[in-house]
Order: structure tokens, then C-alpha cells, then sequence
């Protein structure tokens, strides 16, 4: 308790340690923002919510890391990683996801589970439960007498990071499949009458999503750790953006996930580094438990 | 005459579209009473508003004398105002007795009387119920599988078999054989006068509502047109151009 | 009930208790599958039954084995000292501390967690079916971090209770046999449960909450209601549990949620959601499918569970009951044309 409330008060007494968190947090919000926004296409457009969206992610970063350890360039880890990872979601939208588009919730939810369950274990068969990083090698700026370091490779990774959001929003907003993808989210059945190869929405829109998660996680690695059991928090912060901001909401996404992230910083600033998963989880309670007051109100509920 | 539901000034609006403007009536205990209006004049959302599915924007909604307004779907159905829905809502993977078994009124039991298996007298009930619309022959039969009249009957029986104190009925014959109207006309009065239920009706048909209802109010844009005797309604010359205009 | 009826649940009982004297090298898996028996009954009872999918039971388990132990050491010692000796210290107890402290400790786990489900429940219930599965997954996930950082309760290290006092055969019967009755009493008291007015309504919650809300029932006390009774059998397990393994620790677990807590939805599925028999049978089929891998497909044991979660929910969704009332409606009793309802089972 000393401890927590000694952590608080060192917020106050050294207000640059704020801008370190925040900095740190709104870096790892913006990945978490890429992630969340797969699930929030995901659900969306064919009602599927994914728990295997984490794993996706760590996958992602394992194409990147098994590239480095072959000698490629650290940079070709993004690309790869998105091309591979969309080959992957498109197998698992073929083998599993098809056929639960038309379930209930929960069906989709239990199913993407036990996926994230075997993609974790085959992972950690393949790549041992070692956490695992790519090094850059580009060296750290610093600020304010050393109080805030900046490593390049993370400049660099929230610039792909965004470079790589606003490419899927042009996409989204101009292209043939793009508009066929928000018509499908509107109305499936309207978007059938009027032509729309929905089932091939669907398998696009799953890989797209699945390949995105790739390409967070390949810069993940650089600037982070990965490990093949990180996963499912990664699917619970992706859960607790798209609850906070809603479907179809891009802006939203982003803020939520910067947001999260700055306070996950906080939460293990505060509370010391073991509660970081705790933090996470506590974050998905808090924003259900506000979006379930808020709906009480209008005498719905959350569903 | 004392009123069981009195409705006072109720406006609510989804977004920028208003569905009820100041609306006022109230229905006499033990009447029948009707609500028309052409389509899309707010009569759901009125019946909506009174049952507590959303709340209100302003004004006030009493039953039995007592301010409802702010409370929820449950709370309001446990005092014994129950409504049907215009889509029916049944459960379509029992067949007819468990619907009605599940409609016992569960308001009335305390944890310890629901926690007892069904009585002869629920089995008896459930199968009066069912004969008294119409559906006893058809009572094992999944309910899903019965026609969408049909389905309309089995809710009405499920309503019965609550035991409301009043009761709201969406649009009770749409969509049903309008050969077996006179008999539904005919149950609705008895279920009426021998078991004493309060009836709030909106109905489409003018002949079954003016068959029926001792008073009727109608609705148009939202606001309230007109009420009276089905005699006064049905001369009014307002309720005549809003029915021909909507068309 | 039918002559058939009874010979069959005399045999089952025979059966169970004839199992851990004939099949003695297996006493520990007899033992486990008991409790995946009562975690796939008792999930049913919300799951199945009333429609409410929670991925966070294993919470009551978690909690019922510390509440268990909490209460078997607070009895005879003071528990800070205990978990700061992590086992070191010299704790004795003698055979009425030891059974005593169980019989209280195991009740108190049942009672404790039927508590705990209504203050759960009564904010979790207000959310639908996925938002209440990841819901009550979060409160496990988030339960067993913050008792994993908990020091007065053993933290990382988790708790080392006494083992038993006897020998080793005779203790694994013992559970065997605690385990057991909890399952019997969970079955009959589901089985009586889904035959009362109750129970139907519960179904109606499952199949249209909105219409049981219109039609007066206490939607949200039931549901109360019967999660903390499916809480109180769990949470008893947990107690049980605490004392066959001697020492657990909180994340692999007590609060095991990918492990357990996602046994017990698979058992349910695999046998048969919303059945009665279902969850009894998929725990079966669960259970041997496990230990088979377990000991067969070195390293890839965790991949095929996967691969069977995914396939029973994609391919296999009505379970063995399901597919078994769709190929022999007969045998449940089902017929068109039937003369008089029996009020009597």
C-alpha cells in the first residue's frame, strides 16, 4: 500500500514522469488500436467475435522474428507479416469461421477460443515459451536531462503503425471491396439482393483482418516482446477498445486504444509490473460495467 | 367509472422524430378500450412507453393510481399490467402446455411456491386456457410449427394464463383468418367479462374494434385526434381525413 | 419413475461405488472425473439451461478451494503466519483440526461463492450473452491476478495444505468418494431443479428474456438464484480440491481459466447443452478423450484439445444428447399425439 501511494505521489512530485507514461502508453495504444480495429471489422461485418485476435497477432511477430533469424532485414518484417498472416486468416476463415457466421454469439466466441488455444500451443512447439525481440539496432534519443528516452525503432513502429491505418481507412473509403464490405456490415441480406458475393466479403474482410493483426504484431517485436501465451491479452485489450468505442467507429477506435494504453501504463506505474494483466482486465470490467449503466438508462441491455 | 391506466401529456421522441406529442387518455377499469390511427401515428410507441419498454421524455403514466413511468418492463408486468406484442412472441421450441405453463404468474409465488413441480391444477388450467381460444387439439404440438394466427391465439391464452389485472394487446387480429375473427372478437369480450381483465386494444380493423370497444381514442402524427364512442370516432370527420390522407 | 429408470440409476450407483475398488490405479482420474461431472452439471444449470454462457464458473473454484483452506488453517493457526512459512514452518494438526477444519472449510466454500455469485451476478447478469461470457471470463482472469498478488493469502506461491492423515490409498478413496457425493447431490439436485415451476422458468429466460421480463417473471432473481446454486456445488468441488492436491497455487489452479474453465463448457457441449444427461456424459467422453492425449500425443496434447473445442463448437454443437433425441425421439419421451399429460413423473 506504502508502495502504491509512494508511486502516486512521485507522479506529482516529478510531473515529466506523466509524459513518459503517457508517451509510452499512446505507442503501445496505437498497436492496440490496430488490433482492436480487426475486431471491430470482424464484428462488425459478419457478427463474429474473435478471441483468437491476440494470437493473430503474436503470429505476426513470429513471421517477423523467424525472417531476422534467417537474415533478412528487420523492416521486411511488416510486409511479410501482413501477406502471410492474410493467407492464415483466409485457411482459418475456410476451415472454422464460415461456418459459424450464421451461430449464435457464443458460438463464434467458443470457437475462436479453442483456435487461440491450439494457435498459442502450436506456437509455443514451434518457437519454444522463450519471450522473443527483434533488435534494430537505431539508438535512443533522450530528453529532458534522461527522463524520457525515445528509441527510434519505436518512432519508426508507430509510423508504420499509422501509415498502415490510414492505407486500410483510403481503402476502406474508395475502393470497390471496401464499400462492398461497409454495404455487407449495413445489411447482409440487402447486400446479396443487390449482388454482393457476400461469402467473399467475408473471407476478404477476415483475412484483411487477420493480416492487419500480423503486421501489428511484426511491429510489436521490434519495439516490444512477444511470447506465444501473450496472446489472449492482447485479445482482451483488442475486446476492451471496440466495447469503450463501439462498432464502426474509427475515430473512436483510435482514441480508446490510445487511451488504454496510457492508462495500462499508469495501472503498472502505479500498482508495480505484476498487475499488469490485472490492470488489462480490470480496464474490460470498468468499460462494461459503464456501458451497462449508460444502457440501464435507456432501459436496454448490453448485448 | 374510476380509470385503471391514465396517461397524462406523454411526449417522446427517437432522435429529431417525435412518436408521441402530449398525449392524454386513460382506459376504464374493466372496459375496453380502443386505440386506432393510420400507420406509423405511434400507437406501438404509446403502448411501448406505457409497458416501460423505454422510458419517457415527459409527462406521466399512472396504473392503479400509482406514477409508472419510471419503472421497468418487470416491475410494471408485476403489478399486473402484461402486454402482447404485434409480432407474436411465443416460445417456439415448447410445445403449447409448457408455453403456458411458463406463463404462470410467477408475481404471485413466493421463491418457495416456485420452487415446487406443477400442480394438477397448473396442467388443468393451461389445458381450460387452450380450449378457450381454440388450441387444445393442437396443444403438443412444437409452437413454433403452428400457424401465425395461431401463434397469436397461444400468446392471448399465455396472457390469460398470468392473470393481468389489464391487459394491452397489439393488434390482436392481424394476420389472423378473418373467418375466426368473429370467434377472437368473441374471446377477447369474455376474457373481458369473465375474468374481469382490463383491455387496451390497437386494432387496424375497424369493424372489430368498433364491435368491441366502449371507448376509443385515436392517434395521428402522434398526437392525440380524436376519442369517443366507436359511434362519435366513426363520424369524426378529423378521424376520416387522417385515415384517407395517410393512405 | 419407471422400473427401467431405477435399475438404471441403481446401476450408475453401484457403478461409482464399486470403481475405486475395482480400477485402484486409477483412483485419481475416477476422482477428476467427479469433478468434471459437477463443473459440466453446474454449468449447464445457467448455460443450458437459462442461457447464460459464462466462461468465469472457474471463479467459484478458485475461490472455493482458498476459502476452504483460509478457513481449515484459520481455525488452528493465524493464516498470515502460515502463508509467510510458504510449508516451512511446522504446522501440525491433529485428525479433528484436519477433518473438522475440512467439513467447515468445504461448506463454507459452498456458501461463500453462492454469496459471491449473487454480488457477481447482480452486475454481471446485465449483459448479454458474449459481453457476459467475456464478462465473467474477466472476473476469473482478473480474481486470480490480484490472489496471485496477495500475500497474505500465499500470493504466486499459492497455499500447501496438510496432507492427509492415513495412508495414501485409503485418502485418494476418501476424495474419490467426497467428490462423489458432491456429484450425486449436484445431478439430483439438477434433475428436481428443471422439473419445477422454477426450472421452466429459467427456460423461458433462455429462450426470449425479453417475453419472461413482460410476462412478470423475476428475470434477474432467478438468474441470481440459479447461479449461486450452480456456485455453492462448485465452490465445494474447489474445497475438495484444495485438499487433494495439498498445495495449488493461484494462476495453474486455482483460477485456471483456459484449463477448467474451459473444460467444463466443452464437456457440456460435447454431451449435450440444456440436457440433463449431457453434461454427464460429455464430462465422460471429455475426460477419456483427455487422458488418452494426454498420455499418447507428447506435446501436441494441448493442439488436439484445441482442435476439439473448435470442432465440437463448428460441427458438433447439439452434443452426443442432441444428435441422440434428433435420431430417437422416442426415447425422451417425445410424441406427437399424447393422450393425458402425466403431472407425476
Amino acid at each position: 500500500m506504502d508502495q502504491v501511494l509512494g508511486n502516486i505521489d512521485l507522479l506529482f512530485q516529478f510531473p515529466i514522469v506523466n509524459l513518459k507514461i503517457i508517451l509510452d502508453g499512446i505507442m503501445i495504444g496505437a498497436l492496440f488500436a490496430l488490433a482492436a480495429y480487426g475486431l471491430a471489422l470482424v464484428w462488425g461485418v459478419m457478427n463474429v467475435k474473435n478471441l483468437a485476435q491476440g494470437d493473430f497477432v503474436i503470429a505476426g511477430g513470429y513471421v517477423s522474428w523467424w525472417l531476422v533469424q534467417h537474415g533478412f532485414p528487420p523492416l521486411l518484417g511488416v510486409p511479410v507479416a501482413f501477406v502471410v498472416m492474410w493467407g492464415i486468416g483466409w485457411v482459418v476463415y475456410k476451415l472454422v469461421i464460415t461456418r459459424v457466421i450464421e451461430r449464435d454469439l457464443f458460438t463464434s466466441l467458443l470457437a475462436t477460443f479453442g483456435l487461440a488455444i491450439m494457435m498459442a500451443q502450436i506456437m509455443n512447439l514451434m518457437f519454444g515459451s522463450d519471450t522473443q525481440s527483434v533488435d534494430l539496432g537505431y539508438p535512443t534519443l533522450h530528453f529532458f536531462d534522461g527522463f524520457i528516452d525515445l528509441p527510434i525503432a519505436k518512432l519508426i513502429g508507430v509510423g508504420m503503425a499509422m501509415s498502415l491505418a490510414g492505407g486500410v481507412i483510403i481503402f476502406m473509403k474508395s475502393s470497390r471491396m471496401g464499400q462492398a464490405i461497409r454495404a455487407t456490415a449495413q445489411d447482409a441480406r440487402a447486400a446479396r439482393v443487390l449482388g454482393i458475393d457476400t461469402e467473399k466479403v467475408y473471407a476478404f474482410t477476415f483475412s484483411l483482418n487477420s493480416a492487419i493483426c500480423g503486421a501489428a504484431g511484426a511491429i510489436i517485436v521490434m519495439v516490444w516482446v512477444i511470447q506465444p501465451f501473450y496472446g489472449i491479452s492482447y485479445s482482451i485489450r483488442a475486446f476492451v477498445i471496440v466495447t469503450a468505442a463501439g462498432l464502426g467507429n474509427l475515430p473512436g477506435v483510435i482514441a480508446a486504444g490510445l487511451g488504454i494504453g496510457a492508462l495500462e501504463q499508469y495501472g503498472s506505474h502505479i500498482f508495480g509490473i505484476g498487475y499488469q494483466q490485472a490492470v488489462a482486465v480490470m480496464l474490460l470490467l470498468l468499460v462494461l460495467l459503464y456501458r451497462l449503466i449508460q444502457q440501464r438508462r435507456n432501459r436496454q441491455v448490453l448485448k | 367509472m374510476t380509470s385503471i391506466i391514465d396517461v397524462s401529456n406523454v411526449s417522446k421522441s427517437f432522435g429529431g422524430v417525435v412518436a408521441n406529442k402530449e398525449v392524454s387518455l386513460s382506459v376504464n377499469t374493466g372496459a375496453i378500450t380502443g386505440l386506432i390511427g393510420p400507420n406509423g401515428s405511434g400507437k406501438t410507441t404509446l403502448f411501448n412507453s406505457i409497458v416501460g419498454y423505454h422510458p419517457i421524455d415527459s409527462g406521466s403514466i399512472k396504473f392503479e393510481g400509482n406514477e409508472i413511468s419510471a419503472l421497468s418492463v418487470q416491475q410494471i408486468a408485476r403489478r399486473g399490467l402484461l402486454r402482447t406484442f404485434q409480432q407474436t412472441r411465443i416460445y417456439g421450441a415448447m410445445d403449447g402446455v409448457q408455453n403456458m405453463l411458463i406463463s404462470l404468474p410467477h408475481r404471485k409465488m413466493s421463491i418457495f411456491d416456485a420452487l415446487k413441480t406443477f400442480t394438477r391444477e397448473d396442467y388443468e388450467r393451461a389445458d381450460h386456457l387452450l380450449e378457450f381460444v381454440g388450441l387444445y387439439e393442437k396443444r403438443m404440438l412444437k409452437s413454433g410449427d403452428l400457424s401465425f394466427g395461431q401463434q397469436k391465439l397461444l400468446e392471448f391464452a399465455m396472457a390469460l394464463m398470468n392473470e393481468p389485472t389489464c391487459l394491452l394487446l397489439d393488434e390482436p387480429t392481424a394476420g389472423i383468418n378473418p373467418t375466426l375473427i368473429n370467434g377472437l372478437i368473441d374471446r377477447l369480450k369474455r376474457a373481458n367479462s369473465e375474468f374481469g381483465i382490463t383491455l387496451f386494444v390497437i386494432e387496424h380493423n375497424m369493424r372489430v374494434i368498433m364491435n368491441m370497444a366502449e371507448k376509443i381514442y385515436c392517434l395521428a402524427y402522434g398526437e392525440m385526434l380524436a376519442e369517443g364512442t366507436p359511434d362519435e370516432i366513426q363520424n369524426d370527420q378529423r378521424v376520416i381525413d387522417a385515415y384517407l390522407g395517410a393512405h | 419413475m419407471s422400473k427401467k429408470k431405477i435399475t438404471l440409476y441403481a446401476s450408475i450407483l453401484a457403478f461409482s461405488i464399486i470403481a475405486p475398488f475395482a480400477f485402484p490405479d486409477f483412483g485419481t482420474q475416477l476422482a477428476t472425473l467427479w469433478l468434471m461431472i459437477i463443473v459440466a452439471i453446474t454449468w449447464d444449470m445457467t448455460g443450458g439451461q437459462m442461457g447464460y454462457n459464462s466462461l468465469g464458473n472457474i471463479f467459484f473454484y478458485g475461490t472455493g478451494m482458498y476459502v476452504a483452506a483460509l478457513i481449515t488453517i484459520g481455525l488452528t493457526y493465524d493464516i498470515g503466519d502460515y502463508t509467510s512459512a510458504a510449508g516451512g514452518g511446522i504446522y501440525e494438526f491433529t485428525d479433528l483440526e484436519y477433518f473438522g477444519g475440512m467439513a467447515l472449510g468445504i461448506l463454507g466454500a459452498g456458501v461463500f461463492c453462492s454469496l459471491s455469485a449473487i454480488v457477481i451476478g447482480s452486475l454481471t447478469f446485465g449483459l448479454r450473452g458474449p459481453y457476459f461470457a467475456i464478462g465473467t471470463l474477466g472476473v476469473a482472469i482478473a480474481a486470480g491476478e490480484l490472489v496471485a498478488n496477495w500475500d497474505w493469502v500465499g500470493g504466486g506461491q499459492g497455499i500447501a495444505l496438510p496432507v492427509y492423515p492415513g495412508d495414501l490409498d485409503t485418502g485418494k478413496t476418501f476424495f474419490y468418494f467426497l467428490f462423489a457425493a458432491v456429484g450425486i447431490a449436484s445431478f439430483l439436485f439438477a434433475r428436481w431443479l428443471y422439473g419445477t415451476r422454477f426450472g421452466a422458468a429459467i427456460n423461458a429466460i433462455r429462450d426470449d428474456e425479453e417475453k419472461a421480463d413482460a410476462m412478470g417473471i423475476h428475470t434477474l432473481r432467478y438468474k441470481l438464484y440459479t447461479w449461486s446454486m450452480a456456485a455453492f456445488f462448485v465452490g465445494m468441488a474447489g474445497g475438495i480440491s484444495a485438499f487433494q492436491l495439498i498445495h495449488f497455487e493461484p494462476l495453474e489452479s486455482a483460477y485456471q481459466t483456459i484449463n477448467l474453465g474451459i473444460f467444463m463448457v466443452v464437456c457440456v457441449l460435447l454431451g449435450g447443452k440444456g440436457t440433463l444427461w449431457g453434461p454427464v456424459v460429455g464430462a465422460i467422453l471429455f475426460h477419456l478423450f483427455k487422458e488418452i492425449t494426454w498420455n499418447y500425443l507428447l506435446g501436441w496434447q494441448w493442439v488436439a484439445l484445441g482442435a476439439l473445442i473448435v470442432v465440437t463448437v463448428v460441427y458438433f454443437q447439439d452434443g452426443v444428447m442432441g444428435w441422440l433425441e434428433h435420431k430417437r425421439p422416442e426415447w425422451f419421451g417425445r410424441k406427437v399425439e399424447k393422450k393425458v399429460v402425466s403431472v407425476s413423473q
